[in-house]
């Protein structure tokens, strides 16, 4: 059977998990992606943040070789994704956006089914070694057994909620058990128990030595997965560092005030947040008290506007909105996902 | 055999067993598939049967037994092309091509599954035309030869619709190219002599693929000699066959890789 992964034991010589240098992509006269460059180290989760349509679904696939790009260059797992692309599939996995699983197919079956088409482990790059058939039911037990679906694996996929669905793909992904996996908005669609499912799923891959690299729109995924986050808007990074360090470049704090509905009016346009329903707006800052009395003065001069204040330490969040605003209107996220309004100005 | 290739035709096997997995589930249209030529069968010789005089001298089931055979052949061929649209709906192709896994195998796996569930619903419409006093003549070598033939047939039309497929972009309009495949035994010797119809249609019936497919079928199967006409139909069916694989091919690398 396959050996357990793990950390890679003796020197490592170590290339980068992923290294893309000035990829570049447009679909007709659309520029999705100009210039991204990315370093990920070996072991790490790194999160490509952003909005609907920054163009994260292109640069996964990208470097999982299923799509080519026009320019730039990139390796993953040490081999170039144009020039050695067997031996990058052969070291990596992707779950996509959309589901890859056989909904009329049992769980088991699709699991079955991808184990049987997956090279065996420590076969090298000879392509007639794909597993055989008790190998591969042996397999699927385990990521059943794994993934907690050991008591569905005989049903019909169709039947299984998005949680379960979702968990079953992933699974189906790690038949070959890569060193680098790629996952597209793994979470998009999930109700929080599955989400936090999922996340509990993601650390124990990445706590076994698996290079994680996923995309989300959602902040709080990134800040509680990844070591590193990479900010993408408009085709380009916007940002990138751990996400203490993107909080601190912007701005430590974050001062809200609730007003009166006539200076909302006035204030809303210069917010970094808005809640129109408690008539509440929030304003960066560095967070100390001549800084936030100057800030309230600037504010509401005469004192009339500001019914009461409170000062937070600056979210996620707020990092996005600032990095992302300057772009011309990203997608507004779906409605319901953000607790605040976000202001494009 | 070359690494490549055993590789390929063990993926491809896997790929098979899962086409027929899912079309053993997708029950509505298994049953339709093997209750049509049944029906048509029925139909044909009962309904139309008795109205019908081919000059052969013989009854009308003798005759019309290969129609019937390639008529559910284009039909359940050309459900590969659903198949196949489903697939490139979902993830799963990335997928597999993440697995390294090329298009050929992919598509190989709808085919032979197509050629699978056909030749099912070819011993049912033999089964049922012998109970209803069908009498072929054909040599154990005929009977090889016919079932060849008409394998190959399947095998050729399955691989346009895998094509077919990859050209459309929803299910809704592969099911317009099974219609359009349904419809092509009708103007050919299928079911009455193509000397019957008008002059203009003739041509087109005496020389299109499914006349010289089901003559040679027919000969083959009442033990007459059939000249060249089974090379012919052979020559066709390779001929749609390399053209098919050959688009699909191109089709899978312009839907995959954009
Ligand atoms: N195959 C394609 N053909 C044409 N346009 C595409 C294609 N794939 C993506 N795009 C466009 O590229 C942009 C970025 O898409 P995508 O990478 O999917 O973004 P994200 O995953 O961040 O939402 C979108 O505007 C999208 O419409
Ligand atoms: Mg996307």
């Amino acid at each position: 059977m396959c050996p357990a992964p793990g950390p890679a034991s003796g020197p490592a010589p170590a290339p980068p998990a992923i290294r893309a240098v000035g990829l570049r992509k447009a679909y007709r006269d659309v520029e999705v992606l100009r210039g991204l460059d990315l370093t990920v180290p070996r072991g790490a989760v790194h999160a490509l943040l952003g909005p609907n349509g920054a163009g994260k679904t292109t640069a996964v696939r990208i470097l999982a070789t299923l799509t080519e790009a026009d320019a730039g260059s990139a390796t993953v797992a040490g081999h170039d994704v144009r020039a050695e692309r067997s031996r990058v599939r052969r070291a990596i996995s992707l779950t996509g956006q959309f589901a890859a699983v056989d909904e009329m197919q049992t769980g088991a079956e699709n699991l079955r089914m991808m184990a049987r088409l997956t090279p065996r482990a420590g076969a090298g790059t000879s392509r007639s070694a794909r597993t055989g058939r008790a190998a591969a039911r042996a397999r699927a037990a385990e990521l059943l057994d794994r993934f907690d679906l050991s008591y569905a694996a005989d049903r019909l996929v169709r039947t299984y909620s998005g949680g379960m669905r979702r968990r079953l793909d992933l699974a189906a992904s790690l038949v070959g058990q890569p060193e680098v996996i790629f996952l597209d908005e793994p979470t998009t669609g999930l109700d929080p128990r599955s989400r936090q499912e999922l996340w509990t799923v993601v650390r124990d891959l990445s706590a076994q030595g698996t290079t994680v690299f996923l995309t989300t729109q959602y902040l709080e995924e990134a800040d509680r997965l990844a070591d590193r986050i990479s900010v993408l808007d408009g085709g380009t990074l916007v940002a990138e560092g751990t996400a203490d360090e993107l909080k601190r470049r912007v701005a430590d704090h974050r001062l809200d005030v609730v007003v009166t509905e006539a200076a909302y009016h006035r204030l809303a346009p210069q917010a970094a947040h808005r809640t129109p329903e408690t008539r509440t707006l929030g304003f960066p800052t560095g967070g100390g008290a001549r800084e936030v009395r100057a800030l309230l003065d600037a504010l509401d001069p005469d004192g009339t506007g500001i019914e009461r204040f409170a000062l937070h330490t600056a979210t996620l969040d707020d990092v996005f909105l600032t990095l992302t605003r300057t772009t011309p209107a990203p997608a507004p996220a779906p409605a319901g996902q953000r607790a605040e309004e976000p202001s494009h100005v | 055999m070359s690494e490549a290739a055993l590789s390929g035709a063990s993926e491809a096997l896997t790929m098979t067993g899962r086409s027929l997995r899912l079309s053993r589930r997708n029950v509505d249209a298994l049953i339709t598939a093997l209750a049509l030529p049944v029906l048509l069968l029925l139909i044909f010789v009962y309904f139309f049967g008795g109205a019908i005089d081919t000059g052969t001298g013989t009854w009308y089931v003798t005759y019309v037994v290969p129609g019937v055979l390639l008529l559910c052949a284009g039909f359940g061929a050309a459900s590969t092309a659903q198949a196949v649209t489903e697939d490139l709906k979902g993830g799963i192709i990335d997928r597999f091509r993440s697995l390294d896994i090329g298009g050929t195998p992919i598509l190989a796996g709808h085919v032979l599954a197509s050629t699978a569930r056909n030749l099912l619903a070819t011993s049912l419409v033999f089964a049922l035309s012998f109970a209803i006093g069908f009498r072929p003549a054909a040599s154990p070598a005929g009977w090889l030869a016919a079932i060849g033939l008409l394998v190959a047939y399947i095998t050729a039309l399955s691989w346009l619709s895998a094509a077919v497929g990859l050209l459309v972009r929803s299910p809704e309009a592969a099911g317009g190219f099974t219609f359009f495949i349904s419809f092509l035994p009708y103007p050919s010797s299928a079911f009455v002599p193509t000397d019957t119809m008008p002059p203009w249609l003739q041509g087109f019936a005496t020389c299109q693929p499914v006349t010289q497919v089901i003559e040679a079928v027919r000969g083959l199967l009442l033990g007459q000699p059939i000249g060249a006409t089974g090379w012919v139909a052979l020559a066709w069916c390779a001929g749609i066959t390399a053209v098919a694989t050959t688009a699909a091919g191109l089709l899978f690398r312009r839907r995959v890789l954009a």
